[in-house]
């Protein structure tokens, strides 16, 4: 009896160090006295919000903190849930494989930067999570990663949502069609070669996993001689997207793309959609709305390119009123840095509540990306991600004062130095500045934007 | 047939009319009293209960103790307020209509030396962009070449008018984009030998254009009726010249800013202003010490080194002010100038100050453009452009009511609120009868 004990004994022990390498640094915060904005149950005045080892632990008034709990006092202040983005480029080494218009097997895991300063810099911005997305040149892209902005890792895996559920691009109109129809001249140039490219792949995986399924069921059976039948990476994902275990984050803009995925989503069976963009969504919202799809958008970003001429910054507005679950996103590692700044435009273009426009930055998006259990609202057995402002964080006079990712601050403006990076080249000209392009431009496009034109310029 | 063939291609010139127009209403003109608002003079005190009478395209009267002409239309004001119109001090504005789209681009000409390219023939007065931005309560928009060494020649323009006659707004000043030794963004993979051998290039060139620019002044100065040869390029950069117009030097980099603040100084340029500055904060004490003023922005966005600290771009504007620099702000766009009073409220969050930054956008703008005689404050005799809101204009949750320009009362519709209003409950929805 005592062997098999310490045996036991034994085998935790050897057990801890794994455990304990895949658990994220978590950390304890009394934050005291503070206007809570928790999204879910309103809005509750000078109360306190207790995280304890990473998770919202309590939330009332005259709270104690426990043994060695750092303090924070948020008299004056606003405490919402940490901000989250469905839609990030950041953190990455590269964006879009451009190679073919059908990627699946990229992950964008493979390519994670936990050195990139926009990670700090969207969390002096409130952002507690993101998803990290594949480019939109590919018709299908890669798939994408959820993350917690624990900058101050060197490790990726670190930076990874545990347990969230698993999602890839796909992406319609201009930009496919450019980089693969125009630059490659290969389908798809148009709008046709869209709708044909997904359909294809994904009649190619539903026919593959029949061939698995059909397997693993005679495999079952005794005396079954069989061999399997060839594994394929690529259609792997698409199966696993035909069965309900990827959701989809479709990168769109025109009505007709939209009714268009739709269509191709239903007749697969997809049920789990989320289009990205969507500046049209607007126009077909009660589609939208009854396919059960979600929409992640910009506020007001339009004009940049054809494809998004006849949009409008009322579009989250309408859609949130046509019972769409409507998320505002960045594409950008700028405007990430404002997203409280894109949801209170919907308070003008729209009029939605503050309540509905808090919700486009927090429990929307969270919804989305299948974690709103874990986020996107100040609720007891939540994570402990929170921001801080001075000021209502929809007033354009406010400044996000602390950021918290699992209990632990990451950002606090009054201890905030320079220089905030991880790692510095030492090939770099310390006085070269690199002063991005006069407009902000929207991408997806990403580091393809230089290739884009080069393809033109060649042709 | 031939008459069903007459209707088609009528049918075809009216489609092609009519698409890419802005349609919205027309404007109306005629004596107005908007009786009851606060108003945010900027120059004056803020006075209660104002009454602010339009005339003939002019602010007639306003104070506490105006009377209502009978003539007038009386618009109810109270618990309104009213600002001067707002003022971004660089745009692409009328001279871009789609971002990717190069047939849609006039502000960038072929040629590195182009000073005679003057915005104001490109501007196209039926841009769906201008609408929607004037919706947000900006009138007036400096609209400016970019690119080569001397882009061309910016305008400014009122938001409302169907001719760049009817739009100008009485300041045109000339754009250099002074040799940069900075990267131009994460696509500019050259080498920092490259860049500075470029920069050193440009330089070389600018001054050789400068020098050839005051011979070929001296020598027409001198040959008086008899004209020397034709150098369109030399003839737009006379005005400088003589000072009776400014140069607007794009400048970015803390490094250059200092090269062009020597350079400006050693060729005795009159009148100059500084455009973009997005590293001003770093050399704040020498810009205000030339007292050269300084149009900057976008204010939303991010900081030109990895290693400066997050807020750099927000808290620009508040340091150059508070080292003395005259700071006007811009948001050096095309399809979203309508975002000019966040840019203002982010950098008044950042130190700048509410009633600095309202001044940012309004009477400094209209100071460093010479027009404040007509622009910029809420004063009797100024132009009639202005606009009526439930709140802080530079807060996202407050409306704009109505706008006037030059006297002329705007309609807040755009394309954009016209697919609000058709799409909000589309009809047929999801079920056609």
């Amino acid at each position: 009896m005592r062997t098999v004990r310490f045996h036991i004994a034994v085998a935790l022990v050897l057990l801890i160090p794994v455990v304990v390498a895949a658990q994220p640094k978590v950390g304890d915060a009394l934050i005291r006295n503070g206007t809570l904005l928790t999204v879910t149950k309103g809005t509750l005045e000078n109360t306190d919000l207790l995280i304890r080892d990473g998770k919202i632990a309590a939330i009332g008034r005259n709270l104690t903190a426990p043994e060695g709990c750092r303090i924070i006092d948020a008299t004056g202040l606003f405490v919402m849930p940490g901000i989250i983005d469905a839609h990030s480029h950041i953190a990455l080494e590269a964006i879009n494989e451009m190679s073919s218009p059908v990627t699946p097997e990229i992950r964008m895991r493979d390519a994670l930067n936990p050195l990139d300063i926009a990670i700090y810099r969207a969390l002096a911005g409130g952002v507690t999570t993101i998803q990290t997305l594949h480019g939109s040149a590919n018709a299908i892209g890669g798939q994408s990663v959820v993350m917690k902005l624990r900058y101050g890792t060197v490790d990726p895996s670190e930076l990874v949502l545990e347990g969230a559920p698993r999602g890839i691009k796909f992406a319609l109109g201009e930009n496919p069609t450019r980089v693969h129809g125009a630059g490659h001249n290969i389908v798809p140039r148009t709008r046709m070669g869209v709708e044909f490219v997904i359909r294809s792949a994904l009649m190619e995986a539903r026919e593959y996993r029949k061939q698995w399924d059909e397997y693993n069921e005679q495999k079952k059976k005794r005396g079954f001689r069989g061999a399997p039948p060839r594994y394929d990476d690529r259609l792997e994902v698409l199966a696993e997207v035909l069965r309900g275990n990827i959701t989809i984050h479709c990168h769109c803009y025109r009505a007709d793309e939209i009714v268009m995925i739709l269509n191709v989503c239903r007749d697969f069976g997809i049920k789990k959609l989320v289009l990205q963009h969507a500046n049209e969504g607007f126009k077909v919202a009660p589609e939208i709305a009854d396919f059960g799809a979600m929409a992640s958008v910009f506020s007001d970003a339009w004009a940049y390119k054809f494809e998004v001429y006849y949009s409008t910054a009322y579009n989250a507005a309408i859609l949130t009123r046509n019972g769409v679950v409507t998320s505002i996103n960045s594409d950008d590692p700028g405007v990430i840095r404002r997203l409280y700044h894109e949801a209170s435009k919907t308070l003008k273009y729209g009029g939605l509540s503050r309540e509905e426009a808090l919700a486009l930055i927090t429990i929307n998006p969270a919804k989305q990306l299948g974690i709103d259990s874990r986020v996107g609202s100040l609720e007891v057995g939540k994570d402990g991600d929170v921001a801080i402002f001075r000021e209502h964080p929809l007033s354009i006079y406010t400044v996000p004062v602390m950021t918290l990712v699992d209990g632990i601050v990451r950002f606090d403006r009054e201890n905030d130095p320079d220089d905030m990076r991880i790692y510095v080249d030492p090939e770099e000209r310390f006085d070269q500045s690199g002063f991005s392009m006069p407009e902000s431009f929207h991408d997806c496009l990403g580091a393809a934007a230089a290739t884009f034109n080069q393809l033109f310029e060649n042709r | 047939m031939s008459n069903r063939l007459a209707l088609l291609v009528t049918a075809l010139l009216w489609l092609s009319a009519t698409m890419g127009v802005a349609q919205v209403p027309k404007g109306s003109y005629g004596p107005v009293a908007l009786v009851g608002a606060t108003a945010y003079t900027v120059t004056q005190d803020t006075i209660e209960n104002c009454t602010v009478v339009l005339r003939d395209g002019k602010i007639e009267a306003i104070g506490a103790n105006v009377s209502v002409p009978g003539d007038a239309r009386v618009i109810d004001c109270k618990g309104r307020r009213v600002y001067p119109g707002f003022i971004d001090g660089g745009t692409r504005l009328g001279l871009s209509e789609i971002g990717s789209d190069p047939r849609t681009h006039d502000y960038n000409e072929v040629g590195n030396i182009v000073p005679q390219m003057r915005a104001l023939t490109a501007v196209n007065p039926n841009s769906a962009l201008i609408p929607v931005t004037r919706v947000n309560g900006v009138t007036t928009v400096l609209s400016a070449p970019t690119g080569g060494l001397f882009s061309g020649t910016a305008a400014l323009i009122n938001l409302y008018g169907y001719t760049p006659e009817q739009m100008y707004a009485g300041f045109e000043g000339v754009v250099l984009n002074f040799p940069s030794t900075s990267r131009g963004g994460s696509n500019d993979k050259r080498k920092s030998e490259e860049i500075a051998k470029a920069a050193t290039k440009a330089m070389k060139k600018l001054d050789d254009v400068w020098q050839k620019a005051v011979e070929y002044d001296k020598l027409d100065s001198a040959l008086g009726e008899s004209k020397p040869d034709y150098y369109p390029e030399l003839i737009a950069l006379q005005p400088v010249l003589r000072g009776t117009m400014p140069l607007i030097v794009e400048v970015d980099d803390a490094g250059d800013i200092l090269r062009a603040l020597e350079w400006v100084r050693e060729k005795e340029i009159r009148k100059v202003i500084f455009a973009g500055v997005r590293e001003g904060w770093r050399v704040a004490d020498k810009i205000a010490e030339a007292g050269i003023p300084v149009i900057t922005g976008k204010v939303l966005t991010l900081p030109g080194r990895a290693y400066d600290r997050y807020d750099r771009s927000y808290a620009n504007p508040a340091i150059m002010n508070k080292a003395g620099v005259t700071v006007a702000l811009r948001t050096n766009e095309a399809n979203n100038v309508r975002n000019l009073p966040y840019n203002a409220g982010v950098a008044a969050a950042y130190g700048l100050g509410k009633e600095e930054a309202l001044r940012a956008i309004t009477i400094v703008p209209a100071q460093i453009f010479g027009v404040a005689d007509k622009l910029g404050s809420l004063e009797a005799g100024k132009d009639a452009t202005l606009f009526v809101c439930d709140g802080d204009p530079l807060e996202p949750a407050t409306n704009i009511l109505h706008l006037f320009i030059k006297g002329w009362d705007v309609p807040l519709v755009s394309r954009q609120t016209l697919l609000y209003d058709e799409f909000l409950h589309r009809e047929p929805g999801l079920q056609k009868p």
